[in-house]
């Protein structure tokens, strides 16, 4: 049996056409051995510090923390290189593909953070590499096709169903069916079949690391509350691994509640139901046919019906609690944080950020992830945010 | 076909043996076509699988209309997503196996978040209801979950195990000592859709399935034409013909046209197959 783990209590395993169980064995198999082997690290350790730009800064905002009267911390991953946490896990798996030999990397995308990463990946160790998108996607976050291009990656447009990130990842995966030999498929979040949920976590996890060592030697104590926003779960899932045996540290996960929980939403551990999507038993959207059914965030990273498996069962056990932000409130969030704190983040990230801001009784201390950097979303923020200011009659946000 | 064959064919995967043992006693492989539930309409669809069962098809494989069919290629994805459109159910699949269940095997070919939703039990009462064989679920691969295999072989119906050209060797010896029914051999590494040509590792792969097993093999993935499924027949004991037949549907102008389109590909092919060889006695 492999260390690496395959199932979370029950979620997760492989549900995919068997073509694809050898990849998915000598995957499972190269990063056993990457992940314990000081060659990898080593290289893997030197790329995170000088070419993502590693550690990233723990920032006290005291703005915001007077607004919300408790102590907040940003962990600033929308510092690395590329902007957002995305780049931790594309030039691992890059790395572990070189390793293996594979020359041939596809992936998908969907706020297009993660196919830039993989595309920039790709350029530095020289890899062919083809990115899959949606076209609503490619609309939404059109710098990112150019930057994906401009590095020698090609997007290719998924015209299938809603057009965004989950018909992106169905379409990597018939080209991973097709391709399988020469191809390895980075994919973006913690999700898929085994061994990506595992393998993916291990990637991201260097952002809680560094946290917890930066809010230890910042505050002398551990935060009372880690928050972090929930697509496929993987900047949650990476940040929360090292404070799982924290008893004290409440774990909250902000998924995108979209028009709300009862209309069109991306919150599939609040509002969902057990399934299987691309590979994986986990909490999706479904009807009761076992359907899946389109989700849908304002926020391009958010917008899927799916979830990782590890957060599905750190749901079901209690010892991580999920929430769920409007398009709305992750807008209003977006521009507070701009003013108070001249940070402009992620439509993505600033769910967590809205959490905060909405759940701000009593004292203490809270560590948020900022994911990414919101330039890819100017234009639909401004947009959006203009939407409302137009309802609301003035331009403040309370 | 002896009385001791009738009794088999009591259950699921005893028809589906039957089935097969009649191809062979005619000389040539089992032709197996599937179609696509509720595509363009339930009712074309019903029209369309009483055809099949008048033109020859020894099984059929019924197609589940789902919203992310990873194993399929555009033809059968636009199908399924047309097939849902039209608002076709789960159990409009089965009111279309129940049909012709009583004179072919059929078996649902249904992806496993649909299986799950309903729970492995009752998505198997559900299938022995119809007067299903067994089920294809294609991306359940081989031991990932058992209770699914075990729901069914307690109702008689036969899981079928798949074959990849990159499943590796031991593996391959262990699903296909283990098949029920038949195993489904994918001809090719990729998705479904026609090929132009059937791949030369095929000879292969189904020889060292057949080798390893007690069952049938029957290959199915890319083949387009008559010419390919004789081809096939030669080595196999099943050929099953998908993309070709959902796109005749999809070219067709209206009803009557699909099902002409359908019944003159499967004649044709069922004469291909039985001018050609059949696949060597074990
Ligand atoms: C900045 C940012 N944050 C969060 C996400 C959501 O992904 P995950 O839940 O895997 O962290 C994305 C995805 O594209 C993203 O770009």
């Amino acid at each position: 049996m492999s260390t690496v783990e395959s199932r979370f209590g029950p979620y997760g395993g492989r549900y995919v056409p068997e073509v694809l169980i050898a990849a998915l064995d000598e995957l499972t198999a190269a990063w056993e051995e990457a992940r314990t082997d000081p060659v990898y690290r080593e290289e893997l350790g030197a790329l995170l510090r000088d070419f993502v730009g590693r550690p990233t800064p723990l920032y006290e905002a005291k703005r915001l923390s007077e607004r919300t009267g408790r102590r907040v911390f940003l962990k600033r991953e929308d510092l690395t290189h590329t902007g957002a946490h995305k780049i931790n896990n594309a030039v691992g798996q890059a790395l572990l593909a070189r390793r293996m030999g594979k020359t041939r990397i596809i992936a998908e995308t969907g706020a297009g953070q993660h196919g830039v990463a993989t595309a920039t990946a790709c350029a530095l160790f020289g890899l062919e590499c083809i990115v899959y998108m949606g076209t609503e996607d490619m609309r939404r976050q059109k710098p990112n096709v150019e930057r994906m291009e401009l590095m020698g990656a090609r997007v290719e447009p998924v015209e299938a169903g809603a057009r965004t990130l989950k018909e992106a990842v169905s379409a990597a995966i018939r080209d991973w069916v097709t391709n399988v030999g020469d191809t390895h498929y980075i994919i973006g979040s913690a999700v898929g079949p085994a061994p990506y949920p595992a393998l993916v976590r291990d990637l991201q996890r260097v952002i809680g690391e560094e946290a917890r060592e930066q809010i230890l030697a910042a505050a002398g104590r551990l935060p009372d509350r880690v928050i972090a926003c929930v697509g496929g779960g993987s900047n949650a899932i990476g940040t929360f691994a090292p404070f799982v045996d924290d008893g004290g540290v409440e774990l909250i996960g902000v998924e995108a509640a979209g028009e709300g929980l009862d209309g069109r939403h991306g919150a599939p551990l609040s509002a969902g139901r057990t399934g299987v999507l691309h590979g994986s038993l986990s909490a999706v959207i479904a009807d009761e046919e076992g359907q899946i059914l389109e989700a849908h965030s304002i926020s391009a990273g958010l917008d899927y019906p799916g979830v990782g498996p590890e957060h599905t069962m750190l749901r079901d056990s209690g010892r991580a609690r999920y929430v769920a932000i409007t398009d709305e409130e992750a807008l209003r969030a977006l521009r507070v944080l701009a003013r108070l704190e001249g940070i402009v983040p992620a439509l993505e990230s600033s769910h967590a950020i809205a959490w905060v801001l909405s759940e701000s009784a009593g004292e203490g201390i809270d560590l948020i992830t900022l994911s990414g950097r919101g330039d890819k979303d100017l234009a639909e923020a401004l947009a959006g945010l203009k939407r409302l200011d137009d309802g609301d009659g003035d331009g403040e946000d309370g | 076909m002896a009385t001791a064959k009738m009794a088999e064919a009591a259950n699921g995967i005893g028809r589906i043996a039957a089935a097969f043992d009649a191809a062979r006693d005619e000389g040539r492989a089992a032709l197996m076509p599937y179609m696509m539930g509720g595509f363009p309409d339930l009712e074309t669809s019903a029209a369309l699988i009483d055809a099949y069962a008048d033109t020859g098809a020894d099984l059929i494989e019924l197609g589940v209309p789902y919203s992310d069919p990873l194993a399929d290629g555009p033809v059968i994805h636009a199908a399924a997503t047309e097939a849902l459109a039209a608002g076709t159910r789960f159990g409009d699949v089965m009111t279309l196996c129940e049909r012709v269940s009583a004179r072919v095997p059929v078996l649902p070919m249904v992806y496993v978040n649909v299986v799950l939703t309903l729970g492995p039990d009752r998505f198997a009462a559900t299938l022995e209801r119809a007067g299903a064989a067994g089920a294809i679920i294609p991306d359940l691969p081989p031991g990932e979950d058992d209770s699914i295999a075990e729901a069914l072989i307690e109702r008689g119906l036969a899981p079928i195990g798949f074959v990849a050209p990159t499943t590796a060797p031991e593996r391959l010896r262990a699903i296909a000592a283990a098949a029920t029914g038949f195993t489904y051999v994918v001809s090719l590494t990729g998705v479904t859709g026609e090929r132009a040509e059937v791949p030369p590792e095929l000879a292969a792969l189904v020889g060292a399935v057949r080798e390893s097993s007690p069952a049938p093999a029957a290959v199915g993935f890319g083949i387009g034409t008559p010419e390919h499924a004789a081809t096939v027949g030669e080595m196999a004991d099943g050929v099953i013909i998908g993309t070709r037949l959902v796109r005749a549907v999809a070219d067709a102008g209206g009803r009557e046209e699909a099902v002409d389109a359908v019944r003159s590909f499967l004649a044709d092919t069922r004469v291909a197959l039985a001018a050609g060889v059949s696949a060597p006695e074990r």
